[in-house]
Formats: C-alpha cells, sequence, structure tokens
C-alpha cells in the first residue's frame, strides 16, 4: 500500500496506531449463510479485512482422476480480487495465492471428516476483497464457518488469527502495516474444542521465550474467534426462531 | 455431569455434548469417552444415545429409498440421473424396461430423455459403487405434471410428520397429491394451480421453521386461514378465469 510509515507504530503508552492495546484483537463480524448459489457460505469482517467464503459438496468430482478412493478431495482456492488492495493485482493466481491455498486446505482439512464421503470433492472458495493483513486467518475461519454451514461433518471449528513482534514488542493480531514492517508475524489455527494446532507459519526472528508468549497470545485469540464463530451459526437459526415467536405474540395479542 | 446440553438446545460443529458412559448417534462422534458434535442441529437422547438433528446437511443413498431425480445424460445401457446426492445414480434399461433389452431396438429417449423427472427407488449402493435406480415399482415412474420444490433432505421427516401427521394434514387442506422423494425433492400435483401454490407455500414454511415446536399447529392454521379467505375470493376469481378461457 502507498500508505506512509508513520514515525511509531506503538506510542509510549503501549497504544498502537489503531488505538487498540498489545493484545487486542481488531473487531470482528462474521455473518453466515449469505450466498444463495453456494451449499454454505461465510462473509467476514476482521478490521479492514473483508473476505468471502463458499463451499460446494460433496459432489461428483471433476476430472474424475482427481477422485481419492478412501476420501473426499478438499479442493481449496484462495484469491484476492484485483481491487482488495491499493495497487491493483493482476487477477490471475500469484504464486502466493498458490501456497495460501495450499496451506488453507491442510489447515481444514483435519477438521472435516472426508473420509465419510470417498470419490467426491469439497470445493471451497476464498475471495478477498478487501485486505489488511492477516487475509489467511480470517479466510480459515470464514472458511470454516462456510463448511459448517453446508451441512459437512466437522470434528470441530476452526479457528485462526496471527501475532508477532513489532518494534521489540510482542502484539496480537497484525495490521497490514504491521506486518511490513515488523520484525515477525506468526499466523496459527487452532482446534479450540479438541486443542490441536492445524497450521503454524512464522516469517521473521523469535527467541524461544518470544516464541512461546505468541503462541500463547494466539491460542487467546483463537478462543475468542470460536466463540464469535459459534455465535454467527447460531444467529442463523435462532433469528427464525424469535421472529417466529414475536409474529405469534403478535397474532396473540391480536386475537384478545 | 455427563450430559452438557439441554433437549432442543442449539448446538454447533466441536461442541462436547456427553461424556464416559453415553454412546454416540447421528451427526456426533466419540473419542477419548467424549461425544462431540459434528453438525449444526438441535440436541436430544434417547436413553443413552446422544444425537444431533441436523439443521442442514446434504442426502446420502440409502437402499429402499423413494428419491425424485432428473436424467442427466443417456447412454448406451441406461440413463445416468441426478438424485441430489455426492454420486450420480444409474438407472439401467432392464431396469425400466419390463422384458429383456434390444440395444438395437429400443429407443431410450423415448422412455426417458435429459431432463426428464422420475419417481425412482434405489436397489443398491454401496461406498465403492454408485447408487442403482429401479422404475419398475408401483407408484414409480416418469413425472408428467405437478409442481417440483426442493428443500433440505433433514427436513423431510418434519414434512411427513409423527405417523404422517403432517403430510396428512397438507393433503386435507389443500387437496394435491403429494409425493415425497427421501432426497429432499418434493412433487406437488394438484387440481389447480391455487392449491399447488397453497401446498408450496406451507412446505416452504415448514422447511424455515423446521427446528421450532408446535409446527403441525402452526401449519394447520395457515392453510385454515388462507383457505378461509380464498372462499371469499374464488366467486371473484372464477368469473375472471371465465374470462381468461374465452380470451385464448
Amino acid at each position: 500500500m502507498s500508505q506512509k510509515k508513520p514515525g511509531k507504530l506503538i506510542d509510549e503508552n503501549d497504544v498502537r496506531l489503531d488505538g487498540r492495546k498489545l493484545n487486542e484483537m481488531r473487531p470482528l463480524k462474521i455473518e453466515v449463510g449469505i450466498l444463495g448459489n453456494a451449499d454454505g457460505s461465510a462473509y467476514i469482517e476482521h478490521g479492514k479485512n473483508k473476505i468471502l467464503a463458499a463451499v460446494y459438496g460433496p459432489r461428483e468430482i471433476h476430472p474424475k482422476h482427481q477422485a481419492l478412493p478412501d476420501r473426499a478431495a478438499l479442493r481449496c482456492r484462495y484469491h484476492m480480487a484485483p481491487f482488495s488492495v491499493q495497487e491493483r493485482k493482476s487477477p490471475a493466481p500469484s504464486r502466493r495465492e498458490l501456497e495460501l491455498s495450499k496451506v488453507i486446505r491442510e489447515a481444514l482439512e483435519p477438521s472435516i471428516f472426508t473420509e465419510y464421503y470417498p470419490r467426491t470433492a469439497i470445493d471451497l472458495f476464498i475471495e478477498v476483497l478487501q485486505a489488511d493483513g492477516g487475509t489467511r486467518c480470517a479466510g480459515i475461519t470464514a472458511a470454516s464457518l462456510a463448511l459448517a454451514d453446508a451441512g459437512i461433518p466437522m470434528r470441530d471449528l476452526v479457528s485462526a488469527c496471527a501475532a508477532g513482534k513489532v518494534e521489540g514488542r510482542l502484539v496480537l493480531d497484525l495490521t497490514d502495516m504491521e506486518d511490513k514492517s515488523g520484525e515477525a508475524d506468526m499466523p496459527l489455527a487452532y482446534m479450540p474444542n479438541l486443542n490441536a494446532v492445524t497450521l503454524l507459519q512464522m516469517d521473521g526472528m523469535l527467541t524461544n521465550e518470544e516464541f512461546e508468549q505468541v503462541v500463547n497470545m494466539t491460542l487467546e485469540g483463537c478462543k475468542q474467534i470460536n466463540q464469535l464463530q459459534k455465535e454467527a451459526l447460531r444467529a442463523k437459526y435462532e433469528a427464525v426462531k424469535e421472529a417466529e415467536i414475536e409474529k405469534e405474540e403478535v397474532e396473540e395479542e391480536g386475537e384478545e | 455431569m455427563p450430559i452438557f446440553y439441554e433437549r432442543r438446545q442449539l448446538v454447533t460443529p466441536g461442541d462436547l455434548l456427553a461424556e464416559n458412559e453415553y454412546i454416540n448417534g447421528e451427526n456426533t462422534y466419540k473419542e477419548n469417552g467424549k461425544i462431540y458434535a459434528t453438525r449444526v442441529g438441535l440436541f436430544d437422547y434417547e436413553n443413552k444415545r446422544v444425537f444431533v438433528v441436523a439443521l442442514k446437511a446434504f442426502y446420502i443413498p440409502m437402499v429402499g429409498d423413494t428419491v425424485i431425480g432428473k436424467v442427466l445424460e443417456v447412454t448406451l445401457g441406461g440413463w445416468m440421473v441426478d438424485i441430489r446426492a455426492p454420486y450420480l445414480a444409474m438407472l439401467r434399461a432392464s431396469d425400466a424396461l419390463e422384458r429383456p433389452v434390444r440395444p438395437q431396438k429400443d429407443d431410450l429417449p423415448s422412455l426417458f430423455d435429459v431432463g426428464d423427472l422420475m419417481i425412482a427407488k434405489i436397489v443398491a449402493y454401496d461406498r465403492t459403487r454408485d447408487p442403482l435406480l429401479t422404475v419398475l415399482e408401483r407408484g414409480l415412474g416418469k413425472i408428467t405434471r405437478g409442481q417440483l420444490i426442493e428443500i433440505t433432505p433433514t427436513k423431510i421427516p418434519r414434512v411427513i410428520g409423527k405417523k404422517g401427521s403432517m403430510i396428512a394434514v397438507l393433503k386435507e387442506h389443500t387437496g394435491c397429491q403429494i409425493t415425497i422423494g427421501q432426497n429432499g425433492r418434493v412433487l406437488i400435483s394438484g387440481k389447480s394451480p391455487d392449491d399447488e401454490r397453497l401446498a408450496t407455500m406451507a412446505i416452504r414454511k415448514i422447511e424455515q421453521e423446521a427446528h421450532t415446536t408446535g409446527l403441525t399447529d402452526r401449519i394447520t392454521d395457515m392453510l385454515r386461514k388462507e383457505k378461509g379467505e380464498k372462499t371469499e375470493k374464488e366467486v371473484v376469481e372464477n368469473v375472471s378465469k371465465e374470462t381468461w378461457k374465452t380470451d385464448r
């Protein structure tokens, strides 16, 4: 992005540029089931990140030679829209997007009972509409919800977030600017109920002690995200329940 | 406490439902003595069996199910049929004709062509082979009239109701013939488009409110209300229909 780096990213009161504390996450907004065509879908706003996830399947696999005899093939496409960043991003899949597609697929596959549906395909699409650091994590969070919304049996929801080191301090959930001028960034995906990590990447340098602290920070973040994920899933069905109760109350009043 | 949720409470995948002596039922799995949910749904238990009634799922073929399928392809020996499952179903010509098949003489597209709908029964299916269908039974065969609607297959039991109570209500109040495919397709054929529209409306309502209680009563009320209004309207409508007919 063409934003200029200001003098300091963290001021003397431990407040970051966007007003957050060191271990504070960006505001999160999640909605489930917003695409009509897809079998399952989710939309996430994580700070300035805006990401759509859609799931189709399990369905017939094409081309046929990709079929696996013992489980469903999870096919994942992570893609950034040309307008998702300041400088136009070429719509062709880049090296980075291909890698993220693979990494995201591997982060989600352990959570799905793929062995229930051999010879089929589960297609997952993650479309980044606006990017501001941490899109792979927000993408995983949304994709996991889309899978659950599609009715695909899962061991657990996958929640993901990142933490790292900026100006010598350990911080949770880095923005694009913090990531680029910081010393380290470590995304992590986690299944909270099973206490299992499905993705762990790091660029930059951390000491052993710092690494441990950063892991603990991200795990805490993931647990917070998991709560919001559950609320978002429930919201889709509780809305119907509440609307029905209200309607009945109105009807009863009318009859009296 | 070995059970962590109340009956009919909404659960999401990964939620810890019960521990130790309980047995895992549908849409749950057991690991290290702990039972977790695998789908979004309503929690319930029966004796020692813990299960989740899924709110959304897809159709998995079962031998003996009646399904409504759509022909995708006519091949030499039969038809490939979409039954809304992860696998394409096959209807072999010998399961559609009551006599031996003569590949040179029999014209398969004249029986079922691409896009045709059929009521069929699953005769064979396992995880290594695609499902096989038959239409050689009473009530099965090509669909020639009516309206088709699609709902989530998990909600089919709700449309049928306890011992067929819901489907009885629907048939009685709308006067339509309703055929339910276990794969989430429902065929409605009535005497008039209005009846069909009413039945469609009722089924859509059932689908949307499947996880709420007292649904059969609400549907009965709704149908009665709609019907009541119609009898008044019908006089006017019949007149306008007459004129429409003469115009044609």
